[in-house]
């Protein structure tokens, strides 16, 4: 075997996936642009990925922000710095955890389903027939679900901001003894519009990230339900691994100066 | 072979995919009105051809001309203004399982022709009579229908806009020898009813001698032979008379891979 070879062969493997994946994606979005627009189809989608997200990406705000308040005490009470829990915690999860942690579990849900969904349309031949029935599937399929997924996850992180806050100020008063008057006032008083923005316009990124690997695999999925099983996991674990990249880069943008 | 009057034409069309050559320069012309089908043993290329036509695939080499103007690298609008001129019944009917059976039938209504959806849907129910199912079958979801039901659904999606070609691809596979029998009814009457033009491919020669006025055999990508249905029993050509009589033995190898 010629080492130069294989590694040529996966380096072009990679230009040609990347290439492949920024085409679908420059369609997608020229799709968005250029009418007809869907609009059941949005208000649809919609339902599927923000609505029915709400128990699943509300339970593990809640959690985090307990943790959090959990963790922070832990840590800060060796410095006499518990006075700064409150703080840590609104910041911790309006700028990274409420939408990571959305993200991610939006990631599993809503890339799989699409993936799913879309990936069992094409190898029973329902993306052809959308064709011949001259609906382009692009902005019958997939415009639908991007703009829903762009929409809907600044959403689901705002109210997942609120719960993971309230997760914190109930871990705190309850278990640690904070006193509620002074651990809101000390919330309320340290919420910035920076801190609070940073955070909903990540969550619209990760929300464009997820559809479109969900779309993106679905479409090339192909060999019946092997391949649909391989083009869900692809599209979750490809969607996870890019919105963690995407928020180290957004961090860097929108943070460091 | 003028090039006035036909339907469809394809002209050296050539399409591969990876090393594996497809098709090997396709000759093909349906004229105005006739049912050419289109037989080959699987594998051959039969639906990547129509596929081509319907510009689903690209073909590599070649040029399509439907109603005398070249289609082969349309795209956007341009194409969708083609496509309206046809139908497709897929292999496995390709129902929307997301949709109820008449929104099936009035896809192309609605979505590709921006018909109001009452209107549409007194056309499906229509087009459903049409293909023997009551008015009832359009609330149901294609999941609830048998296979031979679904290809009923996926006929009168075919014929739903009144198109001026209709594709059949194996119109009777995974059918029982009655329900086959039914569906080559149904696509011979409607076909002349709504006076299109057809082009099935399929490897069961019962159904092509049924519906076909003229038969075209595919094999490795080529054309190999053409000729009027009545023909194909003295068509001299040992290629035809294997496949037609179903021998193992023969100048036809089968390919174990596609």
């Amino acid at each position: 075997m010629n080492l130069f070879a294989a590694i040529g062969r996966v380096f072009l493997l990679f230009l040609r996936e990347t290439g492949a994946l920024a085409v679908f994606a420059g369609d997608a979005v020229t799709g968005c642009i250029r009418p007809p627009l869907y609009w059941a189809l949005i208000g649809k989608q919609m339902m599927r990925i923000g609505y029915f997200s709400l128990p699943v990406v509300g339970l593990t705000a809640f959690f985090t922000g307990g943790v959090l308040a959990l963790q922070i005490y832990n840590g800060a009470s060796r410095y006499g710095a518990e006075t700064f829990v409150p703080v840590v915690v609104l910041v911790g999860i309006t700028r990274e955890l409420g939408p990571v942690i959305a993200g991610l579990m939006v990631a599993g849900r809503v890339a799989a389903a699409i993936a799913a969904e879309i990936g069992t349309m094409r190898v029973t031949e329902q993306i052809d027939a959308l064709t011949t029935l001259a609906t382009n599937p692009i902005k019958y399929l997939v415009v639908p679900r991007l703009v829903a997924a762009v929409v809907s996850m600044p959403i689901l992180v705002a109210i997942a901001d609120c719960i993971g806050v309230l997760g914190g100020y109930i871990a705190s008063t309850q278990g640690l003894g904070f006193n509620a008057h002074l651990y809101l006032s000390n919330t309320v008083d340290n919420v910035t519009y920076n801190d609070v923005s940073s955070g909903l316009i990540k969550a619209a990124v990760f929300g464009f990230i997820i559809a479109l690997m969900g779309c993106y695999n679905g479409f090339r999925s192909k060999g019946g339900a092997q391949g649909v099983g391989a083009a869900t996991t692809t599209a979750v674990v490809s969607a996870s691994i890019l919105l963690l990249a995407a928020n180290y880069i957004l961090t860097n943008l929108l943070f460091v100066k | 072979m003028a090039g006035g009057s036909a339907k469809v034409e394809l002209k050296g069309v050539k399409k591969r995919f990876g090393d594996k050559v497809v098709l090997d320069g396709v000759d093909l012309r349906i004229d105005h009105g006739e049912s050419l089908v289109v037989i080959g043993g699987s594998g051959t290329g039969k639906s990547v051809m129509i596929k081509c036509v319907l510009g689903i695939l690209k073909p590599d080499e070649g040029q399509i001309f439907v109603d005398g103007k070249e289609v082969t690298r349309l795209r956007g609008r341009a194409r969708d203004a083609v496509l309206r001129k046809f139908g497709m019944l897929f292999q496995n009917s390709a129902l929307f399982d997301s949709l109820p059976v008449w929104e099936n039938v009035a896809f192309g209504l609605i979505q590709g022709r921006g018909m109001a959806r009452d209107k549409a849907h007194e056309m499906a129910i229509e087009k459903l009579g049409k293909v023997g199912l009551g008015p009832e079958v359009g609330a149901l979801s294609p999941a609830e229908l048998s296979g031979g039901m679904q290809k009923r659904v996926g006929l009168a999606r075919a014929i739903a806009a009144d198109p001026e070609i209709i594709f059949f691809d194996e119109p009777t596979t995974g059918l029982d020898p009655i329900m086959a029998d039914v569906i080559n009814d149904l696509i011979v009457t409607t076909v002349r009813d709504v006076g299109a033009t057809t082009l099935s491919i399929t490897h069961d020669m019962v159904s092509a001698r049924k519906i076909a006025s003229r038969i075209a055999m595919l094999y490795q990508g080529r054309i190999i032979w053409q000729g009027p249905t009545a023909a194909i029993d003295n068509s001299g050509n040992p290629f035809v008379e294997q496949f037609i009589h179903g021998r193992a033995e023969g100048p036809i190898k089968m390919e174990v891979r596609r």
